[in-house]
């Protein structure tokens, strides 16, 4: 089932939080939600799940408007609530049977399908403490459990690995990854190697509106345009080489880093690539290319070139 | 209907494992088995077989346990935030609000079932009037639902549950006891007007043995009042 977003808005008083924003995400497809705080992923995500009303545009879910669906809608969604909140009273057990049954499944299928999520998530050591004596991560893997409980074909996580530790947030990831196969995913987050981990897609939101929209790779190269390599050169003088540098086609700019090792930087024209060429005429000179590294735009850097303004 | 009846249930759970349950229980019936049976005006005092110091003492006790009920019901779940949970799952706003509605009718109906033994030893030392008996469980029952209705629409107003627990309370100290003593402070008109919304003298009318439509009209508009009430400030949410 596909989430189509057109042009999606929210006001609250005069500040539009979500600015006309559209986007669709297709089965088998894991998208990252980005934004700094404020940028409205919350409330685009609270809207998809009907908690929200939608202040204006449409929310269509395998192409049917949530507006005429009525209520069964959610069914089909399995949604984690920024900061996770849970019943600290219940047992682990208790929550997830009472979450199973509100999403309308049968009542003999939910006793197998809640021990099969309590060993997916991990929880099986504390299956039987109350939610309040776990720890965050326990906490958020019930949180995910719940969301997966009732085998939705929509996913939307905001912030799934926020307090987990290392081990965790590589086993949640891979289990999103898992999921992301088969279901639609949306996932928030201000961590962006988790971006770069889990997602197939990445969608930058800032001040309400959709600031870029591609793959890791794409997003980089548009932010960057031209191609940077560090370079290092054996058996050469350095003003010799540089000078043979200059001349080639393809290059922009070339710099001495380190003189006493042979150490440049270099930029492309914007569109070629340059490392061919820097390997042939060092073959002709007979010099040794000894290190050779493509500098790539962090998204960090992406981000803040996008959000900041 | 399903998920009303789910809701309803693991509410009444929670009120069972948070103790809340048992000691609302203990103290109803601590204090309507003490004046019923030991203290003042009590059924011996009567010389009659009938409950009907039972069913006065438990307008007052039940008066002031129900807030104490309604209190946590949606004001806790705003304040930790899993309103947002249970809202995204596959039920209305409306099936919440019932489904809260129901777990506090239930349990005050529970705490009434406890008192079935008065019935019975009433029975053994007079003849009893059955219906009248009944009438006063209903009569109980109908005000519980009505004060339960008002200490919901309390509790949705708000994240705090003191601040649910005396609003309840005082709107529904007007219910109970200051519309009849303006009845009693005005003339005419003025005064049936608090004469019908004194809740006190629907809830005689019932206990006495005399099922009356209009006391009927009036337990089951406040009831709707409050739960439509509780259901709109459900959905107020989103008029930020």
């Amino acid at each position: 089932m596909d989430i189509q977003i057109e042009n999606l808005s929210k006001q609250y008083g005069y500040q539009k939080a979500v600015d006309g924003i559209s986007f669709v995400v297709k089965p088998g497809e894991v998208l990252g939600f980005l934004g700094p705080n404020g940028a409205g992923k919350s409330t685009t995500m609270k809207m998809i799940t009907g908690y929200l009303s939608i202040g204006g545009g449409d929310v269509r879910l395998g192409g049917r408007s949530v507006l005429d669906y009525g209520d069964e809608f959610k069914r089909h969604i399995g949604y984690l609530p920024e900061n996770n909140p849970l019943y600290l009273d219940m047992p682990i057990i208790d929550y997830l049977k009472f979450c199973a049954a509100l999403q309308g499944m049968n009542q003999k299928d939910i006793g197998t399908r809640v021990r099969e999520m309590v060993s997916v998530c991990g929880l099986n050591a504390e299956k039987h403490k109350k939610i309040g004596e776990l720890s965050k991560g326990y906490r958020q893997r019930v949180g995910l459990a719940q969301a997966m409980i009732h085998d939705p074909e929509i996913l939307l996580l905001d912030e799934p690995t926020s307090g987990l530790d290392p081990n965790q947030i590589v086993e949640i990831r891979k289990l999103i990854r898992e999921l992301g196969k088969a279901k639609t995913v949306v996932l928030s987050t201000h961590i962006l190697p988790e971006v770069e981990a889990t997602c197939d897609r990445i969608l930058i939101i800032n001040k309400g509106k959709i600031v870029a929209d591609g793959t890791a790779e794409s997003l980089r190269k548009q932010a960057s345009g031209q191609e940077i390599i560090k370079l290092r050169i054996e058996d050469g003088q350095a003003d010799n080489i540089m000078s043979e540098l200059r001349r080639l086609k393809s290059i922009d700019t070339v710099e001495l880093i380190d003189r006493n090792l042979n150490r440049f930087e270099v930029q492309s024209n914007s569109g070629l690539s340059s490392k061919r060429e820097i390997f042939n005429v060092c073959v002709q000179k007979g010099w040794v290319l000894s290190e050779l590294i493509p500098l790539e735009t962090r998204l960090e850097d992406v981000f803040r070139n996008l959000t900041m303004n | 209907m399903r998920a009303v009846w789910i809701i309803a249930k693991k509410e009444l759970e929670s009120y069972f494992d948070s103790l809340i349950a048992y000691i609302l229980l203990i103290l109803f019936l601590g204090f309507s088995g003490f004046f019923t049976w030991l203290f003042g005006s009590d059924i011996f005092f009567v010389g009659q077989a009938t409950l009907q110091s039972f069913f006065s003492v438990a307008y007052w006790t039940l008066f002031f346990f129900t807030p104490a009920l309604t209190m946590r019901l949606l004001a806790e779940e705003r304040k930790t935030g899993t309103i947002e949970l249970l809202l995204t799952k596959a039920v209305t706003d409306r099936q919440v609000v019932v489904g809260k509605f129901l777990s506090a009718v239930l349990l005050v109906v529970i705490a009434l079932l406890f008192t079935f033994p008065y019935v019975i030893t009433l029975s053994k030392i007079g003849n009893i009037d059955a219906g009248e008996i009944i009438c006063g469980y209903v009569g109980l029952t109908l005000m519980s639902a009505a004060y339960i209705s008002i200490g919901l629409y309390a509790s949705s107003i708000t994240n705090n549950q003191i601040v649910a627990f005396l609003l309840a309370l005082s709107v529904g100290i007007f219910f109970h006891i200051i519309f009849e003593v303006l009845a009693g402070s005005f003339t005419g008109f003025v005064a049936q007007i608090f004469t019908t919304l004194s809740l006190g003298n629907h809830f005689e009318s019932i206990s006495r043995g005399v099922v009356d439509s209009r006391d009927l009209i009036y337990f089951a508009s406040i009831i709707f009042l409050g739960l439509f009430l509780s259901e709109l400030s459900l959905t107020k949410r989103n008029m930020n």
